[in-house]
């Protein structure tokens, strides 16, 4: 395989990867449900765009071979993925979430 | 090179999976473990993409975007659930 196409594979792959994982880090370590919510439907997203992308490009470097139809996968995930979390944000305010007083010293802010 | 980048991006959404493993048995709230499966579930669409090019075979796409689908419509029932008390109305 061509060493440049291998090069932007392994690269979208690696940005991709840490995407996920930063998107999961947040999710993990962030301290209420807005910003867990904040934090993986952007970089998740961002995340398996760039892996669908580089299998895409993989498989297009392939002899004889067009691959167009993980571009599918991207359209479903970008427009899928703010409405999931629009929903989400919606019940949590149905719910009444309980935010934890981030500035113990100024309870008003 | 693309052989240690498979590898690599193995390990590292193996880690997120954990992690969302973590927040899913954490909580606190429900809506933190609904979270927390959307989450897993979008990675295991990207460990799903990065197999089938570890694997050079095709037949994973199909695969990919039928668990978007069934994830997409599980987190918008679930969410809806919450909301309403209620799925279709």
């Amino acid at each position: 395989m061509n060493p440049v196409i291998e090069f932007v594979v392994a690269a979208l792959i690696l940005l991709g990867a840490a995407f996920a994982l930063l998107g999961s880090i947040g999710l993990a370590r962030l301290p209420d449900f807005f910003t867990r919510l904040h934090g993986p439907t952007k970089a998740t997203t961002l995340g398996v765009g760039a892996m669908v992308l580089a299998s895409a490009v993989y498989f297009t470097a392939m002899p004889d071979q067009i691959s167009l139809h993980e571009i599918a996968v991207i359209m479903f995930l970008f427009i899928t993925a703010p409405v999931s979390a629009s929903l989400l944000a919606k019940a949590a305010l149905h719910r009444n979430t309980v935010l934890p007083n981030r500035n113990e010293d100024n309870p008003d802010t | 090179m693309l052989s240690v980048a498979i590898q690599t991006g193995f390990v590292m959404i193996g880690l997120a999976m954990l992690l969302n493993l973590w927040r899913l048995l954490k909580g606190p709230d429900i809506l933190d473990r609904i979270l927390a499966l959307d989450t897993l579930n979008i990675n295991a669409i990207a460990l799903l993409v990065l197999f089938g090019i570890h694997a050079a075979s095709t037949v994973y796409f199909e695969a990919a975007l039928l668990l978007a689908a069934v994830g997409f419509v599980a987190t918008t029932a679930l969410s809806k659930f919450l909301l309403r008390g209620d799925i279709i109305e």
